[in-house]
Parts: C-alpha cells; structure tokens; sequence
C-alpha cells in the first residue's frame, strides 16, 4: 500500500486531488499511534502528516501557537513550557492503553479533540483550536479561523474539523490558545466515599467559588480504598486559601482527608488523563463515556449490574472509564441502553478489530443528525475518499 | 448607505396577502404582526442607518410553532431572517421587504436549572443577564456578557458567539454551550448536544455557534452556568503613552496572570465616557487599562500586588483600585456603557476586528491616521488581552457624506486588522456589515467550503440569505 508524505500543502492538495479522480481512498493518519481506534476501513493508500513538522508562530505574550500537524506533542509541549506555558485542555496521551510507541503529532490532537482532566474548566482541544488550514477531499487548501483568539468570522469550520478524526479533511497546519503554566498544583484527596456521595461531593467542589481544574474519584478496589480527588491550581498564597475553604466546605463527607503535592499527585492526574488505571489487562474493552456528572453514578451502577466492569469518574462524574469484558459485544448493547436512558455518549476505545467491526464505536446518532452528519461529510469530501467509514458507515 | 440588498422577489410580494393567510392558520393572531406600523418597528436592528420593513412578523411561542412556520416557509420559498432582541450590531437582523421576521422573544423562560451539574436549561428568547438572574440566589452566573446582556437574548448570543468583557478568562458563548434544541428550515427539530461535554460525531454545536441564523433557528439552549468568585475589584491604570499601556497588557500576560478582564480605553473613550458615567476615570492620561481581579479578598490583594509592580516600568500616570462596590460598579458602568454614552455625542460606527495583541501599538497609531485621512473622529475602547478591538468612527448624520466616509474609514480599519494578522469581527459577527469584505480574509476555496457547509442546511439560501457571505457567487452544497 502507497503511503504519501506530502513535505507541504501544495502537496498534500496534488495527491488528494489525484485520489478524489481516481476514487483512491485514502486513509489519513500522523505517526499512528491511535491507528487501533475507531471503526476498521479498507483504504488504498495512506497519507501521513509526518514530514510536515515544525512550529510555525510562537508568541507567547499573545498566548498562541502554531505548528505543522505532524509536529509531535511533546515538541509542542516542551517549547511552551520553555516560556511557562502549556496547553490548556491537558490532552490525553492515548499510548499507554493502546500499547502504542512513537510520538504522537499536535495535528491528532486537534482531529480526535483530545483533552484531558481540565475539560471541565478549560475545555476540550476544539475549545483552544483557534485556527485550522487542511485539505479537503477536493484537494482544495482551506483555512479556517486564524491566529487570534476573538473571530467569528464566517462559519467555524474550526470547530468541524476537530473531533472529525480526518474524515472531512487533511490538517496541515494548527494554532491554538495557550495559558501560563500555573506556579503550584495541590490535590485534596477525601477517603472511602461511595460513588453516590464522591460525585455530591465533586459537584459541591465544582459549585464552589475555589476555582477547581480537576475532580475525579476512584472507587474501591483489589484492597484500595476510594479516593476523590480535587485539584487546585495557581499562586501559592491563593492555592493554600483555597484548599483551607474546601477542606471546611467538604467537612460533612467525614472520613479522612490528604493533601497530594509535587510528583506523585502530578502523577495521579497524568494516570487519570491516560485512563491508565484500567489498563491492568491490557485485553479488556474500554469505553469512555460522556454524561451528565450528576447521571454519572446512577450509570455505573447500570452498567455494573449487567457487565463485570471497572470504572473511574473524571469531570466531577461527567466522564466515565470503563473496562469490560471483551467477548460477545464488549458490552456495547448495555452501555449504549443507559446513554440512551439517562443520556450522553459512549465511545468504545480499546477494542480488537473485529469487535470495532461489529459494534457501533461511537455513539449512534438520531436519523435527523446522521442526515446532516453525510451531507457535511458530502460538503468537504463528495467522492468519499478521505478516512472513509472510520467514524461511521458511510461517512 | 453602501450595502446593497438582493432585489425583493416579485413573486413572493404578489403572495404577500396568501403567505399572511397560511402564517395566520399557524400562530395565535397575537404572535402575527401585520400592520406596516407595527412591522416597522422590526425594520433595523443595532445597525441603524440600515432599514427594510419585512413582509410580516411571527412570533411564536413553542418550538412547534416555530417549526409550522419555518415548514410553511420552505414549502413556499418564503425567505425567514431570525431575530432575538434585535440587538446585532452588524445587521444580523436587518430584514428583507420579501422575507418574515420570525422573532424568538416570547420564548424566554427558564425551562431547568441544575445546580449540582451545573447547567441550565432556557428557552432561547431569554435575556442573557435574564439566565444570570435566574441562577444568582444560589450564587451562580452565565459567563459571556456581551454589553448589550440586558437586553439581547441567548438565541442572538448563539447565532453571534457573542463575546463580552469577562471572556479572558470564561471564553465566549461557544465554550458555554452544552446543548440547543434547533428548527431548521423544512421543520424539522433537532436535538444538539445534552447536558453532557462534547458530543458523539462531527461538532455540529460549535458549528451552529455564530452561524448567524443561516443554519436554524434555535429555540432552546443548555448552558454552563458558573458559581460566582467570591468578590472581584477593578483596578485602573492611566499612561501617558498608548504603547506602555499595550506593553504593559504584554508584561501581565508574560508574568502567567489572567485578569478575569483587561479592557483599554484611549482618550477620547475616556472622556466620553467620564462625563456620563462619572467614574473617576483619570481625564489627563493617553490611555487606560481596566483591570479587573477576582477572588477572595487576600487574593485579589495578591494578585494586585504583582500587577502594581509589573506595571510600575511602564510608570502608569495614575493607579487606583476600586475601594468599594459602588465604584467597581461605576468602573464598569463606564466601560459597558461606551456604546451609548458616544451615541450622545456624535453618530458613529462601531467596528470589531480583532488584531495579534503585539501589533496593538501599530494599529492604534494607524487607525489614529486612517480616520484622521477621512476628517473624522474615533474613540477606541477594546478588549485589550485578547485584542479585539472596537474603535468607534465619529460622524455627523446631517451632514451629507460623512456616513459614507466613516464607512469606508470602518473598511480601511477591518482590512488593516486582516492585514495585520488578525480578523474582521472578534464577537459581532458579519451580518450585513461586513459581508463584502469576507473576501480579504478568505479566498475562494475557505468561503466554497463554508458555503457548502451552509448549503447542507439550507440548499436554497431562505435563512438569513442577505448576511455573511458576498452577495455574488453563492453555492449550495
């Protein structure tokens, strides 16, 4: 199989043009890391982002980046952090539960909308994207947004692009807003809550005025208890404020209360942003689901009596991790009843192919928004070429 | 006056009395405004000098109202320009003589508040500080305040992604929308979103975000609400030149503090606004900064301690922190009531572009110099970290020709912004007003795929299909 590497825009629009008259389609990837998600396609050909790399526009006093899509992550990362800054929605690294090695590329992050335990108050990717260039399944070059953080001008195709996991279009170029690095990072960490009350106690943190960037809560399990975990960020002197306020907001949770600091709660919230706290088999199905934070309780206790799972909440219950047993359908048909009962998504993550094959990855939608999903998909790629089937048949 | 409309379709005037009809078999008589008195007062919206009387006005009340008539519409090739409280400043809701005006302002209760998961239900013709209100007894708030938030509605708020002082920190109406309940043309209702984060599939919901009427008409919204600081001050920084003020903007950021606003002011703003909002502002300095912390009280004192000290190289002229609720509240009434208080001193119009912060100084000097070259006045008054700028071009209606000059000043100024890297419109979207300019910030193939975006929608451009994209050359999908 063909794999191109276009080295810029002009080519990336001569090959996909080519493809669009030939009918080749094409399979868009980075350095595929994340090739094992979503629904299995057949392509022809790939074209990878690779060989365009580089960051293009770094102003740190206007909080803004640019770069290539096939730029790595890390590269983005470290160049930030070089001036204090990082990006604000904490993408996920998908790498420990895939078993995936090599550096996944900024364009991914933009194309899957990744984001990690700030979702909650800094947003997901689309949140921070503020500027997009990519091929369309044309061939065209298009831009859309730009390099400032303030534009409504025209359709926001910006926010099209992200989540669309390369079925509309070819990224080439993505900006993004980006936040200073806060000086200390503090976890309040309540012991031995059930779901139920860990989540009433999530929402009080969340509904308090003390600025909380992470709530998450880990259920008992093997012989560890459940832990809820808070996270404060900012200037020393308001971090110590306001950690002395939750302690007395949270006091009628009883049980015992810590405070995590340094590395080991930097790694607590890296092991959340992961999901590697379910990766204990690596050949169990994990589902990643999106739901109210006051449903997120009642959802794990429906899933739990019908599938063997294991689960973590993130976004204050919002975000539910789940692993589940990989046979039959890997539980899609119990998961995808309680979406429809108390309502959200449910994104299968991990899963062997032929699983991927068989059941919906991700989450049905309703005729009406499938209609509007293929003529969108139709607007930017009316041969049909790019990623096809990848997030759904037919698109 | 240089913004054309299409011409009126014939046919669809020739009908007007059976059109009237069929929307009067659908609505209760009260939501049908017929007569041209009471139609005229549909005629502009925040752009004034633009005026079209539309064909009829409907008012629904549901959502299936909404949808009988937009379904009757597109069975009838009967143009709908969207409306909320009218308040666009870029002729977002300037009517067509051949289109309806559907309004969405009887649709304005609060359907849901849900204070542990923290959001909010609302029918879309609520006010947005109406979901503020509603939500403040328990010490909440809907973050985007656009300066028009007492009277302009969510659904306006939506079609614009509407912006405000406070989006430093809290984002725009994109970042606060969790879900809409929508109509599109032929009817159909669709449901976008939920009280969950992010959704399954393609970001329909940032795409109707600022879409400006042209892809639905939503009817209601599922919104982020947010728990009050505990307290916020503003504090106010004079100088004696622009750039320190524009360097000083780059210090704060650069030392890694987002003020939850940081709002710049030139001269002539200040004094405007002065004399009508008495807010102590200094009258003797080239340039002001609103800076506004918020936070329990030490914090805040933290937080000024570091702005004072990063500020003092740039030696600020005057410095004063509000002392008291009632000077915060004037501070702020000053800024927020920049719009009117120059509407009583002159006519004038407001532009929105949005410029890298960096080029802050150049720009201002050069919009300074545009203006001047049209013999005309500006006051600048902007959202100074995120640089979105709104110089107000001074004119005089009454005397012939100026209007024209302040538009094409307006022009000159939207093209430097693009020019300069930035972007026509930061938060008041295209609408009419800046229609025929989109082609200097994007060339043929960005405005193909957005048309054909659109087009998916709407095949045959009835939603709005004066506003945003040039009149010539337009695709369906």
């Amino acid at each position: 199989m063909t794999t191109h590497l276009p080295r810029d825009e002009q080519d990336a629009s001569a090959i996909i043009r080519d493809a669009s008259e030939k009918g080749v389609l094409l399979s868009l990837s980075g350095q595929n890391t994340k090739a094992e998600m979503g629904r299995p396609n057949q392509t022809d050909a790939s074209i990878s982002s690779v060989a365009l790399t580089g960051i293009t526009l770094y102003e740190p006093a206007e909080m803004v980046i640019s770069a290539k899509s096939g730029t790595p992550v890390s590269e983005v990362m470290r160049t930030l952090a070089e001036k204090g800054q990082e990006l604000p929605f904490e993408p996920m690294d998908y790498r420990p539960l895939l078993g995936t090695k090599a550096e996944p590329t900024i364009g991914s992050v933009a194309a899957m909308n990744l984001s990690g335990p700030r979702r909650i108050t800094a947003g997901a990717a689309r949140d921070s994207l503020i500027g997009v260039r990519f091929v369309n399944g044309r061939g065209e070059a298009v831009k859309s947004g730009g390099r400032v953080m303030k534009n409504v001008t025209g359709l926001d195709l910006v926010k099209l692009m992200a989540g669309s996991w390369g079925t509309l279009g070819f990224i080439t170029e993505v900006t993004f807003k980006v936040l200073p690095k806060q000086e200390r990072m503090v976890t309040l960490v309540l012991r031995g809550l059930k779901d139920d009350r860990a989540v009433e106690a999530l929402s009080q943190a969340l509904g308090s005025p003390y600025d909380v960037t992470g709530a998450a809560h880990i259920p008992a399990r093997n012989r560890q208890g459940a832990s809820t975990l808070i996270r404060l960020e900012g200037f020393s002197v308001s971090v110590d404020y306001r950690l002395g306020e939750l302690r007395r907001l949270l006091k009628p949770f009883g049980g015992s209360t810590d405070i995590l600091e340094g590395r080991g709660a930097e790694a607590v919230w890296q092991s959340l942003r992961d999901a590697t706290l379910l990766t204990d088999s690596a050949d169990r199905a994990i589902w990643r689901v999106s739901t109210a934070p006051t449903k997120g309780a009642e959802f794990t206790k429906r899933v739990t009596q019908a599938l063997d799972a294991q689960w973590f909440y993130d976004w204050g219950g919002g975000l539910i991790w789940i692993s589940a047993p990989v046979d039959g359908d890997a539980g899609a048909s119990v998961l995808r009843e309680t979406t429809q009962a108390l309502g959200g998504h449910a994104t299968l993550v991990r899963a062997p192919a032929e699983t991927r094959s068989a059941v919906d990855v991700f989450e049905p939608q309703s005729d009406t928004l499938m209609t509007l999903t293929k003529g969108i998909k139709a607007s930017f790629d009316p041969a049909g070429i790019l990623n096809p089937g990848r997030m759904y048949a037919g698109v | 006056m240089t913004i054309a409309f299409p011409t009126p379709d014939e046919a669809v005037l020739a009908r007007r009395k059976e059109i009237i009809e069929g929307l009067a078999r659908l609505v209760a008589s009260e939501a049908l405004i017929v007569s041209e008195d009471e139609r005229r007062a549909f005629e502009t919206d925040g752009l004034t000098a633009y005026r079209q009387i539309p064909l009829a006005v409907v008012l629904p009340s549901t959502t299936q109202e909404v949808s009988a008539v937009m379904k009757f519409c597109h069975e009838h090739g009967v143009k709908v320009v969207p409306r909320g409280a009218g308040t666009s400043l870029c002729g977002g809701a300037i009517p067509q003589p051949d289109a309806i005006v559907l309004g969405v302002a009887k649709m304005n209760r609060v359907l849901d508040i849900n204070f542990e998961g923290r959001t909010a239900r609302v029918q879309s013709g609520i006010t947005n500080l109406g979901i503020s209100q509603a939500v403040a007894h328990e010490g909440f708030f809907y973050a985007p305040d656009p300066s028009s938030q007492l009277a302009c509605t969510i659904a306006g708020n939506i079609a614009m992604n509407s912006g405000g002082a406070h989006c430093l920190k809290y984002g725009v109406t994109t970042n606060n929308l969790l879900g809409v309940t929508m109509v599109m043309l032929d009817g159909t209702v669709v449901e976008i979103g939920g009280e969950h984060l992010d959704s399954s599939g393609y970001d329909l919901l940032g795409l109707v975000c600022g879409s400006e009427g042209q892809l639905g008409v939503v009817t209601e919204a599922v919104v982020r609400i947010l728990r009050a600081a505990e307290g916020a001050r503003p504090a106010l920084f004079g100088f004696e030149r622009a750039e320190d003020a524009g360097a000083c903007v780059a210090a704060i950021i650069g030392a890694g503090i987002i003020p939850v606003a940081l709002e710049y002011m030139d001269k002539p703003a200040i004094q405007i606004c002065e004399a009508f909002a008495h807010a102590g502002y200094p009258l003797d300095v080239e340039a002001m900064l609103i800076v506004e912390l918020e936070g329990s009280d030490q914090e805040i004192d933290d937080m000024l301690r570091r702005i004072v000290a990063i500020a003092e190289p740039f030696r600020p002229k005057t410095m004063k922190v509000s002392q008291s609720e009632a000077e915060s509240a004037a501070i702020w009434k000053g800024r927020k009531s920049a719009f009117g208080a120059t509407g009583r001193v002159a006519d004038y119009i407001c532009m929105d572009g949005t410029i890298p912060t960096g080029q802050l100084p150049y720009v201002l000097k050069r919009i300074d110099e545009i203006v001047r070259s049209y013999g005309l006045g500006v006051a600048n008054v902007f959202h100074a970290g995120d640089g979105n700028l709104h110089p107000l071009v001074m004119f005089n209606t009454n005397v012939p020709g100026e209007m024209e000059k302040a538009e094409k000043a307006g022009e000159d100024i939207l093209r430097l912004c693009v020019e300069v890297g930035g972007c026509l419109t930061g938060e008041h979207g295209v609408g009419i007003e800046k229609r025929d300019l989109m082609t200097c910030q994007f060339n043929e193939a960005d405005l193909a795929q957005q048309m054909r975006v659109r087009g998916v929608f709407d095949p045959r451009w009835l939603l709005n299909p004066a506003k945003v994209f040039p009149l010539e050359g337009r695709l369906a999908a």
